[in-house]
């Protein structure tokens, strides 16, 4: 079974320039409103505005641990992609060899972790308070 | 010529970007430049054709373990380290093992460069998504059935733990 996909990392280049531009944009339009607009600063214009809250602590407060939890989920479901990744490429023909098999071997499997999306659920894994 | 160039973009972005990890005092600025290095090897990857590779280590490295990681840093409320000035023992012993490690590596890079090889996953299209693919779907269905059970377990093990110690 070859797999004649490959011609060589020149494929990707396109790519690449498009990482390169979308970097680069991001950084031009970020910046050039600081190059061409005038910078003017005061102490009244650095005041919080009206009657807003005057700004308590650092920036750098302490995370709660509950953030940590939505990013180990974020993870094991990431990781889940990653099994669906390669069998969404090959689909078209395996379902040509296999028929619907392959359909429903990928919705067994996420089935079986949706078992683990309800029992997060249930549990208030995503709940905030 | 491309590849060559592309070879070189990538590889002095990833040395870039692991000399930052390394060398910045700032936590998140460190882990950013971590981000950098993945992004290069997985373009390094894209060169060695290890493709599935490449993906994966956008996807999971530069997008799932990143994010643990800038979670681990703001939880722990890391503040911009100090310049550790004297050269203690610890430090002495660290460079050791590194000088110990480079020679290795640079051993081992001498005696496979003469030998001109192709990539071995270009040899046997290990690293492409399609045959990846397909064996999951093929000789590897049991195990990759399995997976997801494994999967299930580690996301109650996460909300069993993280739930006991965050509500007790």
């Amino acid at each position: 079974m070859p797999f004649l996909l490959y011609t060589g990392i020149s494929a990707y280049v396109p790519l690449f320039l498009l990482i390169i531009a979308g970097i680069g944009l991001g950084f031009l339009l970020a910046n050039l409103s600081v190059i061409l607009g005038p910078s003017r600063p005061g102490i009244k214009k650095g005041l919080t505005y009206e009657s807003g809250m005057d700004p308590v602590g650092t920036g750098h407060e302490r995370f709660s641990v509950k953030f940590y939890l939505v990013a180990m989920l974020f993870i094991l479901f990431d990781i889940e992609v990653v099994f669906m990744y390669p069998w969404a490429v090959q689909f078209r023909q395996l379902t040509q060899e296999f028929g619907m098999f392959p359909f429903w071997e990928m919705i067994t499997f996420v089935l079986i972790l949706f078992v683990g999306y309800i029992y997060m659920y249930k549990k208030g894994g995503l709940r905030w308070a | 010529m491309v590849e060559i160039i592309l070879f070189w973009l990538f590889s002095i972005l990833g040395i870039a970007g692991a000399v930052g990890l390394i060398f910045n005092r700032n936590p998140i600025y460190a882990a950013l430049s971590l981000i950098i290095n993945f992004f290069s090897i997985a373009g390094l990857y894209l060169s060695l054709r290890a493709e599935f590779l490449a993906v994966i280590q956008i996807l999971v490295y530069a997008g799932a373990i990143m994010v643990l990681f800038l979670f681990v840093i703001m939880l722990l409320n890391l503040q911009t380290e100090e310049k550790a000035e004297k050269f203690d023992a610890k430090r002495g012993i660290a460079f050791l093992f590194g000088l110990a490690f480079a020679a290795e590596m640079i051993y081992a890079l001498r005696s496979f460069a003469s030998e001109g090889q192709t990539p071995l996953a270009a040899q046997f299209d290990y690293g492409q998504v399609e045959p990846i693919g397909r064996s999951l779907m093929t000789s590897f269905l049991f195990p990759f059935e399995m997976i997801s059970v494994v999967l299930l377990a580690a996301l109650i093990g996460a909300i069993v733990v993280a739930r006991k110690h965050t509500y007790t």
